[in-house]
C-alpha cells in the first residue's frame, strides 16, 4: 500500500500539495505515482515565475518506463523550483513527500479548499488499483 | 493471458506484473535500476519461459534451416554451437530474430520471440513439406536466463551432476545438453551466463536455489535496458515484417557467401543491396539531460533524417540512449526532437556497454 500522509493535499493526477504559509504551497508527486512510474531519471523543471493553471502541464518526469506530465494543481506561479533533483530525480522515489519538485504562489489561495483531502485521494488511488 | 510456472513466485517477490507478448511477466521486483546494476557487477536472473524452444530434427534438418534462415547453419560445424538469425519472409522482411544451436546435424534446437511464437511455427511448418524434417515445439521446457560476471560460477553447482564438467568448459555462444537438461553460455544482457533449459516441473526448483546464492530476480524491464546497453536488437521495436535485416543493423547475420543458398529473403535483400542509398542503423547518445524513447524524430539540420527505434536511460553510463534508423546521408551529429524541443544527440557505434565496461566516450 502506499503511503498518503494526512497533512497533506492531493490531485487526482496524483501531485501532493503542502501549505508551506506565506502565501507558498509546494508540489510533488505522490508515493502511489512514482511506484507506478519506476525509478525516475529525469526532471523537467518549470522556470522560475512561470504563470500556471491549474490543471495545466507544467514538469515532466521520465522514469525508466516512462514521460509522465505533472500537472499544477492550483492558478499562479512558480516561486521556486527544486534544482537537486536536476542530479538526483531518484530522492523521488525514495522520499515523494519531502522532495517537493516546485513552490508556488497561488493567485487564489481559497482554491486549496477544493482539493483531495488524504482520504478523498486514498478512494482515487484504490479505484485505479 | 499466459502465465509461467514463476507467476506466483513472482508475486511473492513483489514484482509489478505486465502483459507482455500475450504473457503476464514481472516488469520489475522494486527497482529496475538495482536489477540493472545487479546483473553488470553480480549476478541476475530472468524468467524467460515464455519464449519457445522449438527443435527441429531429421535427416535434412540442415537444408530445411539454410532455406529457412538468413544466416548459414552451415557455418555451425562443432555440436553445440549458437547461430543468430533472422527468419525472413519472400520480401526480405523479418519474421523473427533467432537462435539456433546445432546439436548434430539432425537435430538443431531454435529459440523463438514469445510474441512471434505462433506465427513463426505456422512459418516454419508451412515450409518443412520438401524436406524430411519435423518442427516441435517444446512446450514442455521452460528457461531461465542467468547472468552476470558472477552468474556462471553461481549457477554450476546447480546444474545436474554429469552436465557440470560440460558446461564449465564451455565457450561462449555453445551449449551442452544431459538429454534432459540444456544448458547455453548466451544471453541478453551483453554479460556472460547461462541460458537454461529444463523441464517445466523442474524450474521453480532451479529458481529457489539460485535465490538462495543471491541471484537476483530480474524484470523485463531490466532485460530491456540490458540490451539496449549492449546493443541488442529488440524485435518489434528495431526490426519487424516491413523492415530489412540490411536496414536494422542486421547485415552482419545475412550470410551471401554460397551463391548456390536459395535462402527465404534472398533475391529481395540482393536487389535492396544493388538499389543502394539503404537506412543507416546507428546508436545514439543523448547530449544533455532527458530521456530518449521509441518512435522520437531525428533531424539534421532542418531536414528529418529518421526516427528513434529503441530509446531509454542507460543505468550504467546516466546518460539516454538509443537505437536508431536513419537516412544514409545523415551526418554524425542530429538532433532528436522530445516536446517540441530539439535536443543535440551523436552517433556512436553499438555496443554502448560490455562486460560491464562503457564502450563508448562520454
Amino acid at each position: 500500500m502506499s503511503e498518503i500522509p494526512d497533512e497533506l493535499k492531493y490531485t487526482r493526477s496524483h501531485e501532493w500539495v503542502r501549505d508551506e504559509g506565506d502565501g507558498i504551497v509546494a508540489v510533488g508527486i505522490t508515493d502511489h505515482a512514482q511506484e507506478l512510474l519506476g525509478d525516475l531519471v529525469f526532471v523537467e523543471l518549470p522556470e522560475v515565475g512561470t504563470e500556471l493553471s491549474a490543471g495545466g502541464e507544467c514538469a515532466v518526469v521520465e522514469s525508466v518506463k516512462a514521460a509522465s506530465d505533472v500537472y499544477s494543481p492550483l492558478d499562479g506561479e512558480v516561486a521556486e523550483v527544486n534544482e537537486t533533483l536536476a542530479d538526483s530525480p531518484e530522492a523521488i522515489n525514495e522520499a515523494p513527500y519531502e522532495n517537493w519538485i516546485f513552490r508556488m504562489r497561488p493567485s487564489d489561495p481559497s482554491q486549496l479548499d477544493e482539493l483531495l483531502d488524504a482520504e478523498a485521494y486514498a478512494k482515487v488511488v484504490e479505484e485505479e488499483e | 493471458m499466459q502465465k509461467t510456472v514463476l507467476n506466483q513466485i513472482h508475486r511473492n517477490l513483489g514484482a509489478r506484473m505486465v502483459p507482455f507478448g500475450g504473457w503476464e511477466m514481472p516488469i520489475h521486483y522494486g527497482s529496475q535500476i538495482e536489477e540493472h546494476h545487479a546483473v553488470r557487477r553480480d549476478a541476475g536472473m530472468f524468467d524467460v519461459c515464455h519464449m519457445t524452444v522449438v527443435d527441429v530434427r531429421g535427416r535434412e534438418a540442415k537444408p530445411f534451416l539454410r532455406r529457412l534462415l538468413a544466416n548459414d547453419v552451415a557455418r555451425l560445424e562443432k555440436p553445440g554451437k549458437a547461430l543468430y538469425s533472422c527468419m525472413l519472409n519472400e520480401e526480405g522482411g523479418v519474421i523473427d530474430d533467432l537462435i539456433t544451436y546445432h546439436m548434430d546435424d539432425t537435430w538443431y534446437r531454435v529459440v523463438v520471440n514469445a510474441a512471434t511464437t505462433e506465427k513463426d511455427l505456422a512459418w516454419m511448418e508451412k515450409r518443412t513439406a520438401p524436406f524430411e524434417v519435423e518442427v516441435r515445439p517444446r512446450r514442455d521446457l521452460g528457461m531461465i536466463a542467468v547472468q552476470g560476471p558472477h552468474a556462471r560460477e553461481k549457477a554450476l553447482p546447480l546444474l545436474p551432476e554429469g552436465l557440470r564438467d560440460a558446461t564449465a568448459g564451455l565457450e561462449p555462444f555453445h551449449a551442452a545438453t544431459d538429454g534432459h537438461w540444456f544448458v547455453a553460455r548466451t544471453g541478453y544482457t551483453g554479460e556472460d551466463g547461462f541460458e537454461i533449459m529444463l523441464p517445466e516441473d523442474e524450474v521453480a526448483d532451479l529458481w529457489y536455489r539460485l535465490l538462495e546464492r543471491e541471484v537476483r530476480p530480474c524484470g523485463l524491464g531490466a532485460r530491456d535496458t540490458l540490451r539496449l546497453e549492449a546493443g541488442m536488437n529488440l524485435y518489434g521495436s528495431d526490426m519487424d515484417e516491413t523492415v530489412s535485416p540490411l536496414e536494422s543493423g542486421l547485415g552482419w547475420t545475412v550470410d551471401l557467401r554460397d551463391g548456390q543458398r536459395d535462402f527465404i529473403g534472398r533475391r529481395a535483400l540482393e536487389a535492396q543491396r544493388a538499389a543502394g542509398d539503404l537506412r543507416r542503423f546507428t546508436g545514439l547518445v543523448l547530449e544533455g539531460k532527458g530521456v530518449l524513447r521509441n518512435h522520437l524524430k531525428l533531424y539534421d539540420g532542418g531536414r528529418e533524417v529518421g526516427e528513434i527505434t529503441s530509446g531509454g536511460f542507460s543505468p550504467t553510463l546516466g546518460r539516454a540512449i538509443a537505437l536508431a534508423r536513419v537516412a544514409a546521408d545523415a551526418g554524425d551529429d542530429l538532433a532528436v526532437e522530445i516536446r517540441g524541443r530539439r535536443l543535440p544527440v551523436r552517433r556512436v557505434k553499438p555496443p554502448f556497454v560490455r562486460h560491464g565496461k562503457a564502450c563508448i566516450e562520454l
